[in-house]
């Protein structure tokens, strides 16, 4: 079929023709609704008879456990905090997502390389440089970004988990306390995403809306991607 | 983020690369020895010896879990940490570093496993141009002879046998450091690469290796700094 490919020289020893499932991609920023979404997704893909893989950042079994203590010592410069993801990612990528296409299963990924890319460049890698390092990567069929203003995802961190050390970016030191470091941190990483929106051909849904209402505007998005080819 | 041949700093970065058995660590030790001796204040680092990634990397090779773009991946994580806390401090404060491997082992066995050269040479652009690169020229079959322990002594990854190229390790090693070399040669005009002949005597290769050196510590600071392992655990120590 070779509908796949990669954005730059791709994986050593893995023909992208040889993919057959859909890849589709749910981005965002922290505390946007990703994962109710995901579920929501899922649980529609497979009452219409689609098999589902769903996967998310930082659980892969090379890197997984490493990246969270790493994490939990605070001590990771910004370069190998970046490496140490994109590591994370490519294992992914190659043991989860690349075997469940050729099976010709849905993949419904939490967060893909923009995230990863967002964060990085954030954290002052040069852009040019995180755009080359992923270059390995599978270009998806789809890119769902759910996008919501700093003001609204301030509104849900506080009703739901509060804020944490790495979504606010404290290591960046942007703000005197978790509050004013995680609006400005949010706010960055939007900037990046609105950046890459254009660029990577994002359909950007506007989370402001009830749940139902964005949800059925995404499987409405991904309806003519499932018609048999 | 700077990248590679912009960095400016006081202190000095001396590499050595070649194939396992080439002899490059017995120099690089000499080297410190006698630029100790002259009262320089140095740095030792190795690759793949950060704290915080080398649990991943050991378990990964255990289990034999790595591909091409994990291993590739992993090391470029961990020279990063290393470039992050064990490179470019000690060249701040004006330290001689001395680099047991380099970028260009990532080079060379990267691309040795079917990497794409121009991506991995990007994934690096973040690390300090060494002041003076050797390369410890030797081939597999003399290499070979001075692995202490033979055959027992290759490792799977060393021998590059997750590439399948053999199902003997001593074959699989030959094929693979092959490999290697053919990718190190190709870099010696490319980087600048000083090329050491390994088959030479170890007192020949050593005074070679002090008179390129000695060119290069024109106006390097002296004078022992406190070791920057100390100086890293304080660092940490303060965080939150």
């Amino acid at each position: 079929m070779g509908r796949f490919e990669f954005y730059g020289p791709g994986l050593p020893a893995v023909d992208a023709h040889d993919l057959k499932g859909k890849l589709v991609v749910v981005e965002g920023t922290d505390g946007v609704g990703r994962s109710t979404h995901i579920g929501l997704l899922k649980e529609w893909l497979e009452s219409k008879g689609h098999a589902v893989l769903d996967t998310g950042m930082t659980r892969s079994a090379l890197a997984g456990k490493g990246l969270k203590a790493a994490k939990e010592g605070h001590t990771l410069g910004g370069l190998t905090m970046s490496l140490f993801y994109a590591t994370d990612f490519a294992d992914r990528l190659e043991n989860e997502m690349i075997p469940a296409l050729r099976a010709g299963f849905v993949v419904l990924t939490d967060r893909y390389i923009y995230s990863l890319m967002a964060r990085a460049t954030v954290r002052g890698a040069d852009a040019q440089w995180v755009k080359g390092v992923y270059e390995f990567s599978l270009k998806p069929d789809i890119v769902v970004y759910l996008r919501a203003t700093v003001d609204e995802l301030v509104t849900r961190v506080v009703q739901t988990a509060g804020f944490n050390y790495w979504e606010s970016g404290m290591d960046l030191r942007l703000g005197d306390d978790l509050f004013d470091s995680f609006v400005e941190y949010q706010g960055r990483l939007l900037a990046e995403f609105d950046a890459m929106a254009d660029e990577y051909g994002f359909h950007v849904m506007d989370t402001s809306a009830s749940i139902q209402s964005v949800s059925e505007q995404i499987k409405s998005l991904l309806e003519p991607l499932l018609l048999p080819a | 983020m700077k990248v590679y041949g912009k960095h400016r700093f006081p202190g000095r970065l001396f590499t050595v690369e070649g194939i396992d058995g080439s002899g490059k660590s017995t120099q690089l030790a000499l080297l410190e020895k006698w630029l100790e001796s002259e009262r320089y204040g140095t740095f030792f680092s190795e690759w793949n010896s950060s704290a915080l990634v080398r649990d991943v990397t050991r378990r990964g090779k255990r289990k034999r879990m790595l591909t091409p773009m994990t291993f590739s991946l992993l090391h470029a994580t961990d020279f990063a940490d290393r470039t992050e806390q064990c490179i470019i401090p000690p060249l701040k404060a004006g330290a001689l570093v001395l680099a047991d491997r380099y970028v260009y082992t990532a080079f060379a066995r990267d691309v040795a496993r079917g990497v794409n050269p121009g991506w991995v040479r990007n994934l690096y652009r973040f690390a300090v141009k060494p002041t003076i690169a050797f390369y410890f020229r030797i081939s597999v079959d003399d290499a070979m002879k001075r692995l202490v322990g033979g055959r027992d002594a290759i490792k799977y990854y060393e021998a590059g046998m997750d590439r399948q190229l053999s199902g003997d390790i001593e074959e699989s090693f030959r094929l693979f450091q092959g490999a290697v070399i053919d990718e190190y040669d190709r870099m010696v005009d490319e980087f600048g690469l000083v090329v050491i002949d390994a088959t030479g005597s170890i007192e020949e290769q050593q005074a070679r290796m002090r008179a390129i050196v000695t060119k290069a510590l024109t106006g390097a600071r002296k004078g022992r700094i406190r070791r920057w392992v100390d100086l890293n655990s304080t660092a940490q120590a303060s965080r939150p």
